[in-house]
Order: C-alpha cells, then structure tokens, then sequence
C-alpha cells in the first residue's frame, strides 16, 4: 500500500467543481429530502405551502443553489462517465454542446419554476 | 513505494465476478449518478406546473400545482419509487463521502469496508423510512 495517497494533485477545473459540488450537495440533498419527505410529507405538499416556503430569500437562494450545483455535478458526472468509456473525437464534441444546452435549459427551467413560486414576476 | 495493481478494466463489466469492493462501489456511484440526474431532470418537469399554478390555472377546482402532485402522491408505485430514490441517493451521499475521503487519502486501508457500511446504513435508512414514505397507502 502507498505511504500516504492523495488524488488531490492538479487535475483540472472540471475536477475540483465536482469535488466542491459534492460537498455542497451532500448537506443540501439531505436538507431537501428532510424537509420535502419527514417535516412536510410529498402527499401533503400544495401550491400554498410551496410558495409560503419560496417566500423566504434564504430558502429561494438555497434551492437556486441547488438546482445550480445538481445540475453541474450532475450533467458533468454523466460526461465524465462518457469519457471513461472513452467517448472521443466529433462525438465528444457533440456530446458536450448537447450537455451543455441541456444544462442551461435545465437552470433557466428551474428558475422560472422557481420565481413562479416565490411570486416573482420578470 | 506504492505496488500497482492492473486489476482491469471496471468498464469490462463482463467480467463482473472477479470485480473486487472498490470496484463495485465505482459501479454503484455511476448507476445511482445516472438514476439521480434522470430523476433531476423529471423533477424539474413535474414542478412546472407551479407556472400555470402560479396563473391561477386549476384542475377540478384545485391549483393544477397541488393537483398534479397529489394525483402522482396517491399512487403506490410512485410511493414505493420515493423510497427507492431515497435508497438511491442515501448511497450516493454515503459513497461520495467515502469517495472524498479516498481522495484526501484518509482511511484507505478500509476503503472496502467504509464501501459495506455505505450500503448496510443505505438498507437501514430506506427500510427505516417506509412508514413515512407509504403513510396512508396501506
């Protein structure tokens, strides 16, 4: 066995962003599960009681970060698991722009679901 | 100095008997990944309708928001499908941690048993929550 292993050694922005969602995720997908299955039950959820919990900046902001950090960590582990199975060449190329417009389609959706929520009108 | 090990490749799946717990536990991170992005994806396109709710729209006089929700809540395989998306990702917060572990090279040596905790405390967690999760169903 090695001495001492670390895999933190310079392997990229794409990398790090994984490891720093994750971290991100971890406490916020448990919160959203804590909150959307045991505080308030996913049968007894209306839109009322979704736009009360909206109402709060500090609840939008979270879910806004989450929806930004699971779709990164998200979108960017299926690419990755595509390049392990050595995704290459022009289909990698179409690959990417098909993750990444689905990406943006993904945070743009969300946030108006989220604004129609919190009462938010552009 | 560290021995290396050719082990393989994880992605010959054919050879899935001789694959060791690391090897799994890399399996199980990507297929619960693939399970929660779908999910991800989904989710978004059901919390949609807050839109057309938000607008006042309604189905049998109630929010086409609560409506769609509570239609899909009163379905049993959706209730059992919660619980194992809830097993989903119990497991791919366990094995993350684990991972992040691994990559601050803390805890090596039981890598393979942190990988069985992972899943004895994802079984736990998931059959722990069924009663919550098919309240009012049985």
């Amino acid at each position: 066995m090695a001495e001492h292993y670390s895999s933190f050694r310079p392997r990229g922005t794409m990398w790090l962003l994984q490891r720093v969602t994750a971290v991100i995720l971890i406490v916020l997908l448990a919160f959203h599960f804590f909150m959307l299955h045991f505080v308030t039950h996913a049968a007894d959820i209306t839109f009322a009681g979704t736009e009360a919990r909206m109402s709060s900046v500090t609840y939008y902001l979270t879910m806004v970060l989450f929806l930004v950090t699971a779709t990164f960590h998200g979108v960017n582990g299926v690419y990755a698991a595509l390049l392990n199975q050595g995704l290459d060449g022009r289909a990698k190329t179409v690959v990417q722009a098909v993750l990444v417009v689905a990406s943006v389609g993904l945070i743009v959706q969300g946030i108006r679901v989220a604004n129609a929520m919190a009462g938010i009108s552009l | 100095m560290s021995h290396s090990y050719d082990r393989g490749l994880v992605e010959d799946f054919g050879r899935w008997r001789e694959f060791t717990a690391g090897m799994w536990a890399w399996i199980f991170h990507k297929f619960t990944g693939w399970i929660l992005v779908g999910y991800l994806f989904t989710h978004i396109a059901v919390l949609s309708t807050a839109i057309p709710g938000a607008a006042g729209e309604t189905v049998n006089d109630v929010n086409v928001y609560t409506y769609t929700i509570q239609e899909l809540e009163s379905l049993l395989l959706v209730r059992v499908m919660e619980v194992g998306l809830l097993a989903v990702a119990v497991f791919h917060i366990l094995n993350g941690i684990r991972l992040l572990m691994v990559d601050l090279g803390i805890g090596l040596d039981a890598q393979d048993r942190s990988f069985y905790l992972s899943l004895v405390l994802t079984a736990v967690i998931a059959v722990a929550s069924v009663p919550t999760f098919l309240e009012g169903m049985l």
